[in-house]
């Protein structure tokens, strides 16, 4: 079955941020205009988001693939590439977490001095590269946005960022290169498989396509591998983490909360659409694998993270932590009932975008911290509780979410993970929930260290955030909380995305 | 009939303050804070109203028509919430909302001029809110998400002085402890879900605690006999775990006396009459359940016994008043603990009931007495009475009940928990009531003993000076050190450890009655509750005997089929009581003994000729040491964090250095061959083409 159409919508909310770093290039003038326009822009592509989010039709019966926006874009037989838009619901929340993200990076962006032209073009760009990533159903469109999306988050460290600077921000390139590399070739080996012949993820995704195993150039297995080794190394999951502490902790607060709260849910995107949603019978295969990667990212990220005395390297590693969870809640399809599985599947979906949101929380208030107390070093940290209660309390709940709070969104997501998995692997799932207490360990103790304590004297002079800064803090917050107390508002969405990749499993599980 | 709506809002109410205050009141109206405590004492005074209301209608046993609401559904996982109205959930309602309201309004007095008294309301309306929660819910996950609420409001209230490092501590400790043992809990509810389909096969839900309780419920008493055997007994266990760091249960009992760096009034509502006994209530809720394992019941029973001696003995020489009674709390919830062990479900609550009201009430008296002194050092207390003589009689009234002295409430609740491990319900092996009770009776000597030495000592001989002189001998302290420092040649700066008191100066007065009114209405249910809950005798006052006792059994009795040692109520016994009267008289005697005929001065406690024992003891038997030295700080941050981190920067990540030395080393060694001179690379060309050439000559 050929899905077609255009209405414009996908392409207007992956293009309108791209169209507005172009603006700024040519015809914006003056730091102050450059800033009003990004925000203007981030915020006309936020409510285009949520437009996408809530046009989402989930009656029953309803296209799988909404809002396609298609046409042939490289025609020739040999290739037959297409522009091809769309969204699912695994894809319709991951959209609107871009945009909501992308919103709060920008606003967190206003003191930016150095090359403010540049920065916001940047960023802009980063911003189409990843909502493309999330709502393109071509797979040649698919891996180009996956590089465009490398060229700003390389800048932005290399220039606006801090430390090591050019270090991380090569780390980052050449690791995620190196998984494109995987990529690409398994896209090329997909497509010159006789069976299978195309980029459009619709058809591959489609019951028994891929399951032929006759006359693949690659075997199934390997094509798998290659595809999760370049969604693990942007995930990541332990033992190629080693870049995203570097790039997070040396980033500018806005490539930070993007890093964190998008770019890593590319990884997770990718090992569900593709992974899951195109090799099933591989995933189910190889669960026990994901579900161990996951426990020793798990435990292994929080044990590191206890260790840590910069705020973001600290935040980073959790990070790691938060995101085995994801690979736990994919390996619970390595039992039988479908209608089981889908439980841990829709909580490493749900993973994606809860972590987003406490993380780009935590990033955006870290960088406040670091704006007005002029260090991230917790030991010289303390007592800022007093000076900035607004900004620590925005901390704090992220933390709390973060360790699983019941009523914030962290906590759906974990615990859906673990149902799933427990039933698949029960005692790896165990080991695993040993991370809650690491998680409490680990954000109380920084609590603790930079945030209570008796008022210090050279923080006599930091100031709580103004109003412009509270308002990402306040978004982020409100989307924490509301998600915490109205799960189903996302997770239904969640589901009707993923229900149908596991209907392609033998026995129709 | 009370509607639904309405005990939805006894939840509601406390929920809908927290959100007020913290939106509204504390942002825009901080000026006029005092509305936000009076807020809250309006709500729970609704809230108290409608759990009256709640219990009149279970006690004339209507039937309540409860919905559930739809919160999420996933696959098969079906998680939906409401209400569960029992007797057990009657019964607290009213405890919590009652001591709830009280404590406020002694807050009033007590905090007031405090910088955060909005803040400190809100706190205490989320955790009022999310206690209420944990006893009203019907859905084992909904039960959860209360309880970890619980722990975080509580993680608020004990660090709400968050300047202060002991209390940012304290409160980071309690969390992490509690969340070990929800570890336990939360494995127990996803070993639920791995049941679900013989759950739905039945027509039950998994989380649905009604339906757990029917699950577990073998077949040869005419139940489903879904969850039986080893994995029945780990799931109790995982219950159980969770129960016991929440009630302080040795060995999850180190972060209770550490919390109570919060406010004083934090500890009464919080750390003794309700919070730490959700440990207490969740073990109840599933009772039904727990009964079914001999070896879960058997372990309760000699962890809850265990705890109620060894808590006890630590607050024989504790010198800080609220660590006293939090070590008595200890072990107060160990009598508890240990009556649900071995089958004596109803003594168990209805000592949870009792004890509510007397420990509150000592610890809003401990508060008074810090008013006064501005410090809960014993050793700078002392001739109190003079001063304060309503807060001595209402502590004093509180102490005998705790001791278990005739006819307080202490003494009932205490005498069917004796009675309870005394006869053999049969659900446990004998030498497991014989060993409890044993253990039990012990525990009356010392807390006697502790009770009657924190009175004397409080209360007793001259007044040592209060705050005044406990900073002074500080400051004296630390210039010996400094002196000594000195003499060694190493002059350092002194530290500014000045303790911060909430209460700084001496002011030997009584409290204000906004104080003082919450005590005296805790004072009279300390006197008279336990005997009016539950008489001993027929229709002697117009309540039918043992009521309290045959509403919680027969709420129990509703939902499953009880085993049978269970359901027999064991009548006063004259010579149990006798024993643990003389055991109280005991630790009375050896107390007064040791401190009446000393010296008015406070030179030196007589305990501490105890040497070796006196310093285990002080020491904390060093558990504390252990886990905060040897395993966290050794053992797992310097070894295995230590390990893992030293991996992750050399090994994990040395490896990706490495590679990239590698790579950029290659690289220059190739550009080096890349020297731009057509005659070098022509002679590559030959050199290929004659390979080649060789290649097909040999093939």
């Amino acid at each position: 079955m050929e899905v077609s159409g255009f209405s414009g919508l996908m392409t207007a909310t992956v293009f309108v941020p791209a169209a507005g770093a172009v603006t700024i290039l040519l015809l914006v003038r003056g730091d102050r205009n450059i800033r009003l326009f990004a925000v203007a822009v981030a915020l006309a592509d936020l409510v285009l988001s949520l437009v996408v989010f809530g046009l989402f039709d989930q009656s029953e019966g309803a296209d799988r693939f909404q809002m396609v926006d298609k046409f042939s874009w490289i025609p020739a037989e040999s290739l037959k590439a297409n522009f091809f838009l769309g969204v699912d619901g695994l894809s319709a929340p991951l959209v609107a977490l871009t945009g909501l993200l992308g919103f709060c990076a920008i606003l967190a962006s206003m003191h930016i001095k150095l090359r403010v032209k540049e920065y916001f073009v940047w960023l802009l760009v980063l911003q189409t590269a990843v909502m493309g990533v999330f709502s393109t159903l071509d797979l040649l469109l698919f891996f180009m946005f996956w590089e465009l999306e490398l060229v700003p988050m390389y800048m932005l460290i290399s220039i606006w960022g801090s430390g090591r600077k050019e270090y991380s921000a090569m780390k980052f390139l050449i690791f995620t290169i190196l998984g494109s590399a995987f990529m690409l070739v398994a896209i090329v080996a997909v497509f010159l498989t006789p069976e299978l012949g195309t980029f459009d993820m619709t058809q591959l995704s489609t019951k028994g396509t891929i399951l032929v195993s006759a006359g693949v150039l690659i075997p199934l297995s390997g094509l798998f591998w290659l595809f999760f080794a370049a969604f693990a190394i942007k995930l990541p999951t332990w033992p190629v983490h080693t870049w995203l502490p570097d790039a997070h902790t040396d980033a500018p607060t806005a490539a930070s909360v993007m890093l964190a709260g998008v770019l890593l849910k590319m990884g997770g995107y990718g090992l569900l659409r593709i992974n899951v949603g195109m090799f099933p019978s591989q995933t189910d295969r190889f669960a026990w694998a994901l579900v161990a990667l996951g426990v020793i990212s798990v435990l292994y990220g929080a044990v590191v993270t206890m260790r840590q005395t910069d705020l973001k390297r600290l935040i980073a590693f959790s990070s790691v932590s938060h995101m085995g969870l994801v690979l736990i809640g994919i390996g619970s399809v390595g039992i039988s009932e479908g209608e089981l599985t889908v439980t841990g599947l829709n909580g490493a979906a749900m993973q994606l975008f809860t972590h987003g949101t406490i993380t780009g929380l935590l990033f955006l208030g870290v960088g406040l911290v670091y704006d007005k107390a002029h260090t991230r070093y917790i030991p010289d940290l303390g007592g800022l509780a007093g000076r900035m209660p607004i900004v620590a309390g925005a901390i704090l709940l992220a933390g709390l979410a973060s360790l699983g709070l019941p009523g914030l969104s962290g906590f759906v997501s974990e615990l859906l993970v673990f149902l799933g998995a427990f039933r698949a692997y029960d005692w790896p799932t165990a080991l695993a929930v040993i991370g809650i207490v690491l998680a409490a360990g680990y954000i109380l103790w920084m609590m603790e260290r930079a945030f209570f304590g008796p008022r210090r004297e050279r923080f006599d002079h930091v100031t709580d955030a103004s109003l412009v800064e509270a308002i990402p803090l306040a978004v982020m917050v409100v989307t924490i909380v509301g998600i915490g107390l109205y799960p189903s508002l996302l997770t239904d969405v969640f589901e009707i995305g993923l229900a149908p990749m596991l209907d392609v499993l033998p026995g129709g599980r | 009939m009370i509607p639904e709506a309405a005990i939805w809002a006894i939840f509601l109410l406390p929920l809908g303050t927290f959100a007020l205050i913290g939106l509204i009141i504390r942002p825009l109206l901080n000026r006029f804070s005092l509305l936000s405590g009076l807020t809250l004492i309006a709500s729970l005074g609704v809230a108290l109203g409608f759990s009256v209301w709640t219990l009149r209608s279970v006690i004339l046993g209507h039937d309540l028509d409860l919905e559930t609401y739809q919160w999420l559904e996933i696959g098969s996982a079906k998680i939906q919430l409401g209400l569960l109205i029992d007797q057990l959930t009657a019964i607290m309602l009213v405890v919590v909302t009652g001591v709830s309201l009280l404590v406020q309004i002694y807050s009033l007095g007590y905090m007031k001029g405090d910088p955060g008294f909005s803040r400190y309301f809100a706190y205490m309306a989320l955790f009022t809110a999310a206690m209420l929660g944990v006893v009203m819910s019907t859905n084992i996950i909904q039960l959860y998400a209360f309880w970890e609420l619980v722990g975080v409001s509580s993680y608020l209230l004990i660090g709400f002085w968050h300047e202060r490092p002991a209390a940012a501590a304290a409160a980071k400790k309690a969390f992490i402890i509690t969340r070990i043992g929800d570890v336990g809990f939360l494995i127990a509810i996803l070993y639920l879900f791995v049941r679900a389909d013989d759950f739905a096969a039945a027509g039950l839900n998994a989380f649905h605690i009604p339906d757990i309780w029917q699950a577990a419920q073998p077949v040869a008493i005419g139940g489903v006999g879904i969850l039986g055997g080893a994995a029945l007994t780990w799931f109790t266990l995982g219950i159980f775990s969770g129960a016991a760091g929440k009630s302080g249960q040795f060995p999850l009992h180190p972060w209770l006396p550490d919390a109570m760096e919060g406010p004083t009034p934090v500890s009464a509502l919080i750390h003794a009459a309700t919070m730490v006994a959700a440990g207490v209530f969740l073990v109840a809720r599933f009772y039904p359940v727990i009964q079914q394992s001999g070896d879960t019941m058997s372990i309760i029973a000699l962890i809850g016994a265990f705890t109620a001696v060894m808590a006890a003995t630590m607050g024989l020489v504790m010198n800080d008043i609220k660590r006293v009674m939090a070590y008595s709390t200890v072990s107060q919830l160990g009598y508890m603990m240990a009556a649900l062990g071995v089958g004596a479900y109803s003594a168990a609550m209805f000592h949870l009931f009792t004890h509510a009201s007397f420990k509150a009430l000592l610890f809003l008296g401990a508060g008074s007495v810090n008013h006064a002194t501005g410090t809960f050092d014993m050793r700078y207390m002392g001739g109190l009475v003079r001063h304060m003589k309503v807060t001595y009689v209402l502590m004093v009234i509180g102490g005998l009940s705790l001791m278990g002295i005739i006819p307080l409430a202490g003494f009932w609740s205490k005498d069917e928990i004796l009675a309870g491990s005394w006869y053999s319900s049969g659900l446990v092996d004998g030498w497991v009531n014989r060993a409890t009770f044993i253990m039990l009776l012990i525990g009356i000597v010392l807390t006697a003993f502790y009770t009657f030495r924190m009175l004397h000592m409080t209360f007793h001989g001259e007044f040592r000076g209060g705050i005044d002189q406990e900073l002074a001998d500080q400051a004296e302290d630390e210039r010996e050190e400094l002196e000594e420092q000195g003499e060694q040649g190493s002059g350092m700066a002194p530290a500014d450890a000045a303790p911060v008191s909430a209460h700084g100066g001496v002011h030997l007065a009584e409290s204000p009655v906004i104080m003082l009114f919450p005590m005296m209405v805790l004072g009279v249910a300390a006197i008279i509750s336990g005997y009016l809950a539950n008489p001993q005798w027929d229709e002697e006052i117009g309540i039918p005997r043992h009521w309290i006792s045959e509403f919680l059994l027969h709420g129990l009795e509703n939902t499953v089929p009880v085993l049978a040692g269970n359901v027999e109520i064991h009548g006063f016994s004259r010579s149990l009581a006798t024993f643990s009267t003389v055991g109280a008289a005991i630790g009375i005697i050896l107390a007064a003994g040791l401190y009446l005929g000393r010296r008015q001065t406070w030179e030196r406690d007589p305990l501490e000729l105890g040497g070796k024992v006196h310093s285990l003891l002080a020491n904390k038997y060093y558990v504390d040491a252990l886990y905060e030295g040897v395993v966290v700080r050794s053992a797992f941050y310097r070894l295995m964090v230590g390990a893992v981190d030293w991996l992750d920067r050399n090994i994990v990540d040395g490896v990706v250095d490495t590679l990239g030395w590698f790579f950029r080393n290659i690289g220059s060694m190739i550009g080096r061959v890349q020297t731009g001179q057509v005659q070098s690379y022509g002679g590559v060309v030959v050199f290929g083409i004659l390979l080649i050439i060789l290649g097909f000559l040999l093939s």
